[in-house]
């Protein structure tokens, strides 16, 4: 009968009415929220930088996800040599991604993603690398924003496998830090680990719909 | 098969008629007969509940390790009860100015390409979500996790208008092949073992391989193998949301298998269904969160994936994005000043993890899409407590505070429980007939009056009791006394009173 976009009106004020009639008439100045837990590391996690870094490795192992710390000049290598390890045929990129990371790709053939590409052959393809645009030590998080070298978000969704290198300035210590970091404008996902499931017998397993592996490169200068 | 399945109770809206087929005259109007018999009481669902051994058996491990897991995440950060605190003050700032944070986001939602759609009760979402599926073409629905589309009985208006909704997530599927309720809110098929969930693979799942073994790792794969063509195909998803962000219009949706990122990332047309109470005002409320909902739920220090989203983004995801408010009885919540409190829960599923009386009923006692102590305290006032079921369950407790001691959110359900057993007991009072508690406390408060009263009663009762035990337990209380043993049995009394033996012995 009606598009619910026209229904939309009553329905509307409807609710409103019930909230307001629900919270009562003039509202007194209520105490502000107290915000009174960690905004930075504190403790021995944070006393140097390689702290917060050798922090952000043990959280992001613990969640079985394979990590490991090279140099710039190292990346382009152990980029190839993971894949290798994987036996990769064909991987697909960000169209953005920085040329020097694929430098050493011999023997495997990287897909630049364009709207063109179908979610049939992301389905095919080996694995995605991809950056981020900012990791979380106290959590072991990496985050994607869709940003520069990240691609859209079907790209380290469908593929089996995701490799991510994360600068070692694009580590912060916690949470708060993170969120004051990104722009809740873009589409952003928060990755900590494999996708996994508890759902049966509280038994973890790994890779349900999301990819089965993980890995993290850390970038250090 | 249909989502639908015929022992399924029906959600039903806190306010308005229900029940009834679409009201969009489009021809499908089920021939539904005069509606479902009832929903049991609590205590007698329980009694069903407490004879199957294998479930108890199964929730109880399961209860068990998701209890482990929470208290070890929760006990790591030195600011934990900080963030609490924090926690707890957010949700009810938000509460307090929920109409404006609603229409703030509304706003926001809207400017970033959205279309938000407002839903006083269940009815009115079945019908904008039927609607909005229609007008795609499309016959099939992808589900993920989304406690709001189940409580609105989408599956079953979307079936009645030819469209399958499929549910995505593992324990889902599990519950929707088994055509059962779930009964955990994080873990929905925590009542099935891995023999029971294999069975239902080989019976339901096209296309399962008939050696499949029952490890969970084969079982997942076979889940995944078995929906990875859907996902790829799909047109339309439902899902649900953990938080709206109000200054921003930012949906966030936290999972751990990727179904989820599947359902909001894949689709040409993405429907987030939320109640109106999943309101945070501002994007730097996250920070607090998504450190206490990953903590006390799966026990994780971040759930593995976290997603969010405002409106629509040009070349990446959904090319359309509607929202959906629900009310569907909450504003009925938010007037009650104390009640009020159940409405910050983040449906982190700690306080049923911790539960006694959960852990040995499961959730299926607890009626309708809410389960455990939360679902206590939240049915009956969406709901009202109008009907002997919504009325039973405050009293589905032993108020020893377990729930309130893990709750992120420190919702109080102790106290709530005890404030709503006194709205039941008011509403009952209006009645013309006295109900038996008032009129036995009436008699109780004239026996103790008096020493001597007191002690014939106490002998006299004693006798009687003693008489009708069985193995030395009290199975059934006579009479109007028999609500007391609906769900417990009693010990035997002592022969002699305390009374009794310090006068013997001080003779
Ligand atoms: S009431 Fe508290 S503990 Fe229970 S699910 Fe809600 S937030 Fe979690």
């Amino acid at each position: 009968m009606s598009a619910p976009g026209e229904a939309a009106a009553g329905p509307r004020e409807e609710i409103l009415r019930r909230v307001r009639e629900a919270v009562g008439g003039p509202r007194a100045a209520r105490p502000p929220v107290p915000r009174d837990y960690a905004r930075r590391l504190t403790g021995s996690e944070a006393e140097t930088r390689a702290d917060v870094l050798a922090l952000f490795t043990e959280r992001v192992a613990d969640q079985r996800a394979a990590v490991r710390h090279v140099s710039a000049d190292e990346l382009a290598t152990a980029v190839a040599a993971a894949l290798w390890g994987r036996e990769a045929k064909q991987i697909v990129v960000p169209a953005d991604l920085p040329f020097g990371w694929l430098a050493e790709l011999d023997g495997v053939r990287a897909l630049a993603d364009t709207p063109a590409v179908d979610m049939g052959t992301l389905a095919a393809v080996d694995g995605a690398v991809t950056g981020c645009a900012v990791a979380v030590a106290q959590t072991g998080t990496v985050v994607l924003d869709g940003g520069r070298a990240q691609g859209r978000r079907a790209l380290t969704l469908v593929p089996g496998y995701h490799l991510c290198v994360v600068q070692a300035d694009q580590i912060v210590g916690t949470v708060p830090e993170a969120v004051g970091r990104l722009d809740p404008s873009r589409p952003l996902t928060w990755i900590s680990g494999p996708s996994a499931t508890h759902d049966i017998e509280m038994t973890r397993v790994e890779g349900v719909h999301g990819p089965c592996h993980l890995e993290v490169l850390v970038v250090e200068d | 098969m249909t989502p639908s399945s015929p022992g399924r109770t029906p959600s039903s809206a806190g306010t308005g008629g229900d029940g009834t087929a679409g009201t969009d005259g489009r021809g499908t109007a089920g021939a539904r007969g005069p509606g479902p018999p009832p929903r049991p009481k609590f205590a007698a669902a329980a009694r069903a509940a407490l004879t199957d051994t294998r479930q108890r058996r199964n929730l109880r491990g399961a209860t068990a390790v998701a209890r482990g897991r929470a208290a070890a995440a929760t006990a790591e950060p030195a600011d934990w009860e900080a963030l609490r605190e924090a926690g707890r003050a957010i949700r009810d700032e938000t509460l307090l100015g929920l109409d404006t944070h609603l229409e703030g986001l509304e706003r926001a939602v809207t400017a970033a390409g959205g279309t938000v759609h407002w839903a006083p009760d269940a009815a009115e979402a079945r019908r904008i979500v039927t609607a909005l599926v229609r007008a795609t073409g499309a016959a099939e629905v992808l589900k993920a996790g989304s406690l709001a589309v189940r409580e609105i009985g989408a599956g079953d208006a979307l079936a009645r208008a030819g469209i399958t909704l499929r549910e995505t997530a593992l324990a889902d599927l599990v519950v929707q092949l088994g055509e059962d309720e779930p009964s955990h809110l994080l873990s929905p098929a925590a009542h099935r073992d891995r023999a029971e969930i294999r069975e239902l693979f080989l019976r339901k799942m096209p296309g399962a391989p008939p050696d499949l073994p029952d490890d969970p790792e084969a079982l997942a794969a076979a889940a995944r193998a078995h929906l990875r063509g859907r996902f790829l195909s799909a047109r339309v998803a439902i899902t649900g949301a953990n938080f709206l962000v109000a200054e921003t219009g930012t949906v966030v949706v936290l999972e751990s298998e990727g179904n989820g990122r599947m359902c909001l990332t894949l689709p040409d047309t993405l429907i987030t269904v939320a109640g109106i109470e999943k309101v945070v005002p501002t994007w730097a409320d996250l920070e607090v969160f998504l450190q206490l909902l990953p903590r006390s739920s799966s026990g994780d220090r971040m759930t593995p994936y976290v997603s969010s989203w405002t409106g629509v983004t040009p070349g990446d995801g959904p090319a359309e994005f509607h929202l959906v408010l629900l009310d569907n009885g909450r504003t009925q919540a938010l007037a009650d000043e104390i009640g009020r409190a159940a409405l910050r829960c983040v449906r982190c599923s700690a306080c049923l993890n911790v539960c006694p009386v959960y852990e040995r009923t499961g959730g299926r006692a607890y009626g309708p899409v809410y389960p455990g102590p939360i679902g206590a305290i939240l049915t009956p006032q969406m709901r009202g407590v109008e009907s002997a079921a919504d009325a039973s369950l405050p009293y589905a407790s032993t108020l020893c505070g377990a729930c309130a001691d893990v709750c992120p959110v420190k919702i109080d359900i102790p106290g709530v429980l005890v404030h709503l057993r006194g709205k039941v007991v008011e509403s009952r009072r209006r009645r013309p007939v006295p109900t038996p508690e008032l009129l036995m406390m009436r008699g109780l408060a004239w026996t103790m009056g008096d020493p001597r009263r007191y002690e014939t009663a106490l002998r006299r009762g004693t006798r009687w009791v003693r008489l009708m035990s069985r193995g030395g337990r009290i199975r059934r209380l006579p009479g109007l006394l028999g609500t007391w043993t609906e769900a417990r049995d009693l010990p035997l009394p002592p022969s002699e009173s305390f009374r009794g033996w310090w006068r013997r012995r001080n003779a």
